[in-house]
């Protein structure tokens, strides 16, 4: 018990060491660090799945240690996202607005600076002056404070109220829906400050290292996105290790007992449901630059439920489960929707997977929850050796969110 | 001596029906009680009451010295204060090992940010050792508790409750289910914690409640209907009625 937090968590050593393999393999690969053999679009691709990787760690943390289904996690990614797109684009344009205004002949005011990114940014929807929330983009410490502090607020209000009446199970599930959706909605109109439908957009052309190009910062990015995905990795191992993983692991089987025990659990859920709206957040921070645009589509529900099902196919409650389930399925996805996988012809059905790539995943994750519920992460298991419990079809505990008999380990 | 918890006039009502009826009753510190009646007498929801998941419509509950009122504490504020509580059917947390799920319970300090930067000290581990030892499992430690038979479970769910360090165990049909030799086992379980502190034991099984060898509280349609020793309430001629008559 009093061994070192490695030999209690293997999995964290080789973790890190595929990662460092896979971030070191492509930056050998890559057009500006090595051989050119990989294009800058597809680091690209590689950056942003594994920040997607990083929020699949997010979401494991809370429906995969804390039963809490939320449907609702991809909000707290795209307001990361949103935050550093501020900065972002405000910079850049205030760079192109000062150069273009040094060609008149008297040196411009601060006002006819501010007037005129304004004018930039928001002509699109209309309008001319900045809207109350961009007050703090011209400053980067504190937009990046932004991308920590929004949605680790918002999640932090969202579940003091869902938590302290009680929601559970499928209710709260709805309610996450009912959040991303209604932030969605707000975001598409015009007069939200966010630009509307239009979103955010330019936000690969980071302000004052234009002549770095493309291939530089996308590797760059690749780097960041890779540590982040390090250190998420170990935060989370961390926290659900020990007592309080137990407590967490507790809540998700059987939440009554855990607080006959004395532990405040709502308490607990707030907790981590706030830290995992954190690691969403930064996790959207890295994911939106290395995307160049951002706009309120982003938050759809459908974005949050897709989450979920990477989750599930690389299998809960195991965080190298999360990380394979996303980094499977989305590069699936980006083949598949991309034109890329050939037409599958059945006689006369012509099966274009643009098309019918949704269907495909669908029916694999109902395949996944019925037949095989460990996941793709379930394979580690064939050469462990770990055995499932024989319960006789029961599950490890009374409430919804509780481990089933075959996702457990004996 | 006072009250360790008193209940006085508590009424719960669900629907019209009235679980609990203008019950009171009373507990001292280290005695030992058992509270029989038939189903629907209002046993648990008595226990819920007790342990905040029920709030009664009316009545009091009043607990230590000096007395506080239990009433609108949430469950596990009335477990931290120092109730434990033992449900019918086992509950363990089943995909953990009997020694995570011992040293959940041990009494420490239960906030998030303490438990996160918790690590077990030797003398935590010698307690969990020791309660295994106390409940039989000390072969069983890194076992899974889903694995234990049904008995081990009810066992392993008193040394949860030993380990809070509750001064009052309220522990419903501990009996249920087990063979003889458990029974025994778990009698004595439960008369050794009756030592250091106060316990009540709901039970249906007359045989197990002559063992404990303990006041006994006969309860019927949500109050107290006899109190006294278990040849004292064997011999009222109401409880005879409604509850050994049948």
């Amino acid at each position: 018990m009093s061994r070192s937090f490695i030999a209690r968590n293997p999995s964290v050593l080789w973790f890190l060491l595929a990662l460092a393999v896979f971030t070191l393999g492509v930056t050998v690969l890559a057009e500006a660090t090595g051989l050119g053999l990989v294009s800058t679009s597809f680091v690209k691709t590689l950056g942003k799945t594994l920040c997607l990787c990083l929020v699949a760690i997010a979401m494991d943390l809370v429906w995969g240690y804390c039963g809490i289904l939320s449907l609702g996690h991809m909000a707290f990614f795209a307001i990361g996202g949103y935050a550093i797109g501020m900065w972002l684009m405000y910079a850049r344009t205030r760079l192109i607005v000062t150069e273009s205004l040094a060609a008149a002949p008297l040196p411009p005011t601060p006002d006819e600076i501010t007037d005129g990114i304004a004018a930039q940014i928001f002509g699109v929807v209309g309008a001319s002056e900045f809207p109350p929330i961009w007050a703090f983009a011209h400053s980067l410490p504190l937009q990046l404070a932004a991308v920590v502090l929004v949605p680790g607020l918002l999640a932090l209000v969202f579940s003091w109220f869902a938590f302290r009446s009680r929601v559970t199970g499928v209710y709260l599930s709805i309610l996450t829906q009912a959040m991303t959706l209604a932030l969605s909605l707000y975001l598409f109109q015009n007069d939200s400050g966010l630009r509307g439908n239009n979103g955010l957009s330019g936000l690969q052309n980071l302000p004052g290292l234009e002549a770095v190009g493309q291939p530089v910062l996308s590797m760059a990015f690749f780097w960041a996105s890779a540590l982040a995905l390090a250190a998420g990795y170990v935060l989370a191992s961390w926290v659900v290790s020990g007592k309080f993983g137990s407590v967490l692991r507790g809540i998700r089987d059987d939440e009554a007992r855990v607080r006959f025990l004395g532990y405040p659990v709502e308490t607990y859920k707030l907790f981590i449901f706030t830290l995992s709206a954190v690691i969403a957040g930064i996790a959207g921070a890295l994911y939106y630059p290395q995307a160049g645009i951002i706009n309120p589509a982003e938050l759809a529900p459908i974005a949050s439920i897709y989450l979920a099902v990477w989750v599930a196919i690389g299998g809960r409650g195991r965080l190298y489960g999360a990380v394979i389930g996303a980094a499977f399925v989305s590069l699936l996805s980006t083949w598949f929707t991309g034109g890329q996988a050939p037409d599958l012809v059945l006689g006369p059905v012509r099966i274009q997977w643009v098309d019918w790539w949704t269907v495909l995943l669908g029916l694999s994750f109902v395949a996944v929850t019925l037949f095989a519920p460990k996941g793709i992460g379930g394979l580690f298991d064939l050469v462990r050796l770990r055995r499932a419990p024989d319960r006789h079809g029961a599950d490890l505990g009374p409430d919804t969110g509780a481990l089933r008999e075959r996702e457990a380990e004996t | 001596m006072s009250a360790l918890l008193e209940v006085s006039g508590v009424s719960v009502s669900f629907d019209g029906f009235k679980a609990l009826n203008n019950l009171s009753f009373s507990i001292n510190e280290r005695e030992l009680r058992a509270v029989i009646g038939p189903n629907g007498a209002g046993k648990t929801t008595f226990m819920d009451v007790v342990t905040g998941k029920t709030r009664p419509d009316q009545g009091r509950v009043s607990w230590g010295e000096p007395p506080v009122s239990l009433l609108g504490r949430s469950e596990s504020a009335i477990a931290v204060a120092g109730i434990g509580r033992k449900f019918q059917r086992p509950t363990v947390f089943e995909d953990q090992s009997v020694a995570d799920n011992l040293m959940m319970a041990l009494k420490k300090p239960r906030g998030p940010l303490s438990v996160l930067l918790f690590r077990p000290a030797s003398e935590d581990l010698d307690r969990v050792a020791e309660l295994a030892d106390t409940i039989g499992l000390s072969t069983q430690l890194s076992r899974k508790a889903g694995e234990l038979s049904h008995g081990q479970k009810q066992w392993l769910e008193i040394g949860m409750l030993l380990a809070q360090e509750p001064r009052l165990l309220l522990v419903d049909e501990p009996a249920a289910g087990m063979t003889t030799a458990e029974r025994e086992k778990t009698t004595d379980l439960l008369r050794a914690a009756a030592q250091s502190r106060a316990v009540v034991v709901v039970e249906h099984d007359m045989d197990f409640v002559r063992r404990l060898d303990c006041r006994v509280t006969v309860l019927h349609e949500g109050s107290v209907l006899a109190e006294g020793s278990i040849d004292h309430v064997t011999r009222n001629e109401s409880v005879i009625e409604v509850y050994l008559g049948r």
